[in-house]
């Protein structure tokens, strides 16, 4: 394998400073560390009225009577609605299938549903009003996993579906359905020498962005309404929101504010509509903002999964055959659960050759919290499993766990399970390679000339060991995840792009309705209009509705789709700059008509570096427009029946190597270290990448060894919905994080980027679960591991 | 009830004041101060962190009430705190740690820096020097944690100028960051320090 591939393509501006490739720094930093950053909660209007959404106590319900007249009745409260307040027919939403109800309609499904909206002066006395909202409930029993939910005699969660799923799904209460069949997996299964089965649980992870869900809505004088939100998909929302309003778009115009963080967690709606409703009916501007135990309850999380593996191989190392089944509780509402569905199946072997596979991923309807997109979107279940299974399998036939998966890794050319071919690089086996090259870090580092260093010890700061009892341990994983939409969805992006002289400087501004959700996306935005028009400065346009959609900030793809789609608007303004160029000055010099042109430095210049005229001049009482739609290469369906189709755009790789330190007597885990290696394409800001490889290994490593949102069975409520006790990791339990970059360019991608954001979350968990087994020579089939798990007490 | 108080060196008075409500909530909706983070209101993440008479204290859990007649510090006023500090000898309080364990280097500190043209906006403004390595570093992403860190990071380094990396671990064990995973603050704290005790 080679250490470098095919050299990324890049003709034009590399002599622009600040362009691609290289650390700028955020152009928002400045506001970000002064604190004059305005996040969604940070808005405040003049005569402002505060939100507050009453939420279901139970899970399972039926409504018989909500009573608001004692709320109503309340001094400083403006309005209260229920569903029978809506204004139109439309009181669904949702982001694929509209089951979602605004406000519950005679029944809620889970915990903490939406039930009534109150307004009021003070955000206090909105708690209060929703608190004298009386509802009656009579409580239906609750569907909690995938046998309550497929017995014969289950109650429905939904009534009477006729989604574009319903129809081939095999029960009701099944959101969708995805096999991949390839090969016989069957007759594979004949010719293994050794064979794995093993169950594996996957726990609720929660997104846990920092800035709360909030926004401002504000009543407009032509009857619209203007929303200030975090989000991560305008347009999305927008499509979402006006109709339940009655509105036509144009009416309902969205502005995004800082987004304190998304992984996931902004793609459905939260109180978006209910602060739109509140300012409609009430005239004035309405703010809404959750505290963090309504944050639990207001955005979905990632599915909980059980996962069945069986796999296969022969005594010299080979894969044989791979047989899965993938279970994911949706909850009670679909959003993103179908295409988690399709990422699961899709992926659920891993970065690994197999040609005869026999998959099957789905997601039930149950009363447990909604799930939905999360970073990692179905591919980070399946890699807890494969990788635990490519462990187990590794020691049947008796061959180094590294060695075994490279010996099996997937290379340019494999075809996927779904039939695609991987027509890019995939250094699987290289990237292995460089983890495992990496150093160690030393045995015992709490050991220091002044004693122990409890802060490095599992249990830290409690003091629980001085080193007795503890045991190193050291895991591998590699995970695939694809970037983009995928599925044959139409997966645009629009940029608009403006170049002018202002101030004696030729400026360009950059306008998208992308959502800066904290990856830097606005600072490739500038890099990337440097580059392609050899202007210093450049400003970014807030993202809004009044240009056209950027799609989601999510699947990893925004530098690839709407930095494509920035770069193209680049390409064709610089076009008609030559032109306005060649009209004015190509009198003057030959060049104008013969050579290839660039913009460099403020500058025309020839390909060969011969300066024809200053940007400045050329540009003078002109300024140049473009508004472009950018596309990648489309994809398919997969087949219902087969899952055989090009469903995916990209794939992007990481691979992980996990040290920890276990006190086996009490179950602590310190993780000591956790080495990424990751193939990123082209490394647009290596800064950036850096720092989302480190954030998406640690959003793995909490779901290794903390986080968990705990649902009672017996009545799927939540138990945890706070940062007391859902566990987030702080500075002190993370470990440290060497990353290796590798750039092996992707011919069909703007620059041969990659999508980065996701990969380093799915190898993370696997790689830490894998040091913890060899650590402690436990079997571990769940995560996240809890202290019980390890003392054999749980 | 009527609030009188000290942020960042300017009296302020909040008037209609709910007993229930928070330092957070005052800043934050009466002051015109949102620097000051809400991410849980539960006392568990730190990016509501201010100094309140030179202690860091999360504003979220402390009464309103309670801050009556004393001094404020929030990220809004941290460069200016930091000025007067450093024009008064580097130590605002008098609290200064001088037990000069061995920190990190300048030059290990700063092979990571970039070298940016890139903020447009704010520019001009000027920062604390704990401010300005959290930009070189990189360690803001959505930057939601940012204001609380900036504040427990500037009070450690006014305590512990030459701290080692399990220092900054504990001193910052309060503040939560969902984006970074902590490295790029690691490295901006050690990238203040250096360029700290390089300019004494
Ligand atoms: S908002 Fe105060 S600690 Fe989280
Ligand atoms: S929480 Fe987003 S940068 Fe720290």
């Amino acid at each position: 394998m080679p250490a470098n591939g095919a050299p990324t393509k890049i003709t034009q501006g590399t002599r622009t400073k600040g362009g691609i490739g290289e650390s700028t720094l955020r152009p928002d930093g400045t506001l970000k560390v002064t604190g004059e950053f305005a996040y969604s909660s940070d808005m405040w209007h003049e005569d402002m009225l505060w939100g507050q959404i009453l939420r279901s106590t139970v899970a399972h319900a039926e409504i018989v009577s909500i009573d608001t007249s004692e709320a109503l009745a309340m001094a400083g409260v403006y309005a209260v609605m229920t569903y029978d307040d809506l204004p139109t027919d439309v009181r669904n939403y949702g982001l694929e299938i509209q089951d979602t109800p605004v406000l519950a309609h005679g029944k809620v499904r889970h915990h903490g549903e939406p039930v009534a909206i109150v307004a009021a002066d003070h955000p206090e006395t909105a708690r209060r009003a929703a608190a004298k909202i009386k509802v009656d409930y009579r409580e239906l029993p609750v569907i909690t996993d995938e046998a309550s939910a497929t017995a014969p005699d289950a109650i429905l969660v939904h009534e009477g579906r006729d989604d574009h799923h319903s129809g081939h799904v095999p029960h009701p209460n099944i959101v969708h359905r995805q096999p991949i069949l390839r090969g016989d997996a069957a007759a594979a299964a004949e010719r293994a020498d050794f064979v794995v089965k093993g169950e594996y649980t996957f726990g609720m992870q929660d997104q846990a962005f920092l800035g709360p869900e909030s926004g401002l809505a504000v009543p407009d004088e032509d009857g619209g309404v203007h929303l200030y939100i975090a989000t991560q998909w305008l347009h999305s929302d927008l499509k979402q929101i006006a109709p339940v309003l009655g509105l036509p778009e144009r009416k309902v115009r969205m502005t995004l504010s800082g987004v304190g963080g998304a992984f996931g967690g902004r793609e459905d709606l939260s109180m978006q509509i209910h602060a739109c409703l509140l300012a409609m009916r009430t005239g004035k501007p309405v703010k809404i903002v959750y505290n963090r135990f309504e944050s639990f309850f207001g955005h979905v999380h990632r599915h909980p999964a059980k996962l069945y593996y069986e796999h296969g191989a022969t005594k010299d190392g080979k894969l044989t055959h791979v047989k899965c089944r993938i279970v994911l509780d949706g909850g009670a509402y679909a959003s993103a659960s179908p295409a988690v569905v399709g990422n699961a199946s899709s992926l659920s072997i891993g970065p690994y050759v197999v040609d005869d596979v026999d998959i099957e991923a789905i997601a039930l309807y149950t009363n447990n919290p909604p799930c939905g997109a999360m970073r990692g979107f179905g591919a980070v279940q399946a890699c807890f499993a494969y990788e635990a299974q490519m462990d187990k399998l590794a020691d049947a036939v008796g061959m180094d766990r590294v060695a075994f998966r490279q010996l099996n890794a997937m290379e340019q050319g494999t075809i996927m399970p779904t039939g695609q071919p991987v027509d890019s690089p995939a250094p699987v086996a290289e990237l292995l390679r460089r983890v495992k090259a990496m150093p160690l870090p030393p045995e015992r580092q709490w050991e220091s000339s002044e004693g122990s260093d409890v802060r490095q010890l599992p249990g830290g700061l409690s003091n629980t060991t001085h080193g007795e009892g503890v045991v190193r341990g050291v895991g591998y994983a590699v995970g695939i995840k694809n970037v983009g939409f995928s599925e044959g969805f139409d997966d645009y992006s629009t940029a608009k792009v403006r170049m002018e002289v202002i101030a004696g400087q030729p400026v360009a501004t950059v306008h998208t309705a992308m959502a800066e959700v904290g990856q830097g996306g606005v600072t490739v935005h500038a890099q990337i209009a440097r580059t392609e028009l050899g202007v210093t400065q450049v400003t970014i346009h807030p993202a809004d509705t009044q240009v056209g959609s950027a799609g989601s900030t999510s699947a990893s793809r925004q530098t690839y789709v709407t930095g494509g789609a920035v770069k193209n608007s680049c390409e064709l303004v610089r076009e008609k700059v030559l032109e306005i160029g060649r009209r004015k000055f190509g009198s003057y010099h030959p060049a104008w008509a013969t050579a290839e042109l660039l913009l460099e430095g403020g500058k025309v210049v020839t390909d060969g570096g011969e300066v024809l005229a200053d940007l400045v001049d050329v540009l003078e009482g002109e300024s140049v427009e473009v508004e472009a739609e950018w596309r990648h290469r489309p994809t398919e369906a997969f087949d219902l029946r087969t899952g055989q189709g090009n469903g995916h755009v990209q794939y992007s790789f990481a691979a992980h190597r996990a040290v920890v330190e276990v006190d086996t007597e009490l179950g602590l885990v310190k993780v000591i270290e956790l080495a990424c290696a990751q193939d990123v394409g082209k490394a647009l800001n290596p800064l950036s990448v850096i720092g989302q490889i480190q954030g998406g290994t640690l959003q793995g490593m909490g779901v290794a060894v903390m986080e968990e949102i705990i649902v009672d069975p017996k009545t799927a409520k939540v138990r945890n919905p706070s940062f007391t006790d859902y566990l987030l990791p702080t500075i002190l339990d993370t470990p440290i994080i060497p990353v290796d970059v590798l750039e092996l360019a992707d011919d069909h991608a703007p620059y041969g980027l990659r999508g980065i954001g996701e990969a380093p979350t799915l190898s993370s968990t696997p790689a830490v679960l894998a040091a913890i087994r060899n650590a402690t020579g436990l079997e571990l089939n769940r995560t996240p591991v809890r202290p019980e798990h390890l003392t054999g007490t749980a | 009830m009527r609030v009188n108080f000290t942020v960042n060196g300017r009296p302020q008075e909040a008037d209609d004041v709910w007993e229930g409500e928070s330092l957070l909530y005052v800043l934050r909706e009466r002051l015109g101060l949102p620097g000051s983070k809400n991410a849980c209101e539960q006392g568990e993440c730190g990016s509501c962190t201010v100094r309140l008479d030179g202690e860091p204290v999360c504003a979220c859990l402390v009464a309103a009430g309670q801050v009556e007649g004393r001094e404020v510090v929030t990220v809004e006023g941290l460069a200016d705190f930091a000025k007067q500090r450093a024009e008064r000898g580097g130590c605002a309080t008098g609290a200064c740690g001088t037990d000069g364990k061995a920190g990190t280097s300048l030059q290990d500190a700063q092979h990571w820096a970039a070298k940016g043209q890139d903020s447009q906006t704010g520019e001009g403004t000027e920062l604390s020097p704990v401010q300005q390595a959290f930009i070189d570093a990189g360690a803001v992403q959505c930057g939601f944690c940012t204001p609380g860190l900036l504040v427990a990071a500037d009070e450690m380094l006014e305590r512990n100028p030459n701290p080692t990396d399990a220092d900054i671990r504990e001193a910052l064990s309060g503040n939560l960051c969902r984006c970074t995973g902590y490295e790029k603050i690691m490295d901006a704290v050690r990238l203040a320090a250096a360029r700290q005790g390089e300019a004494v």
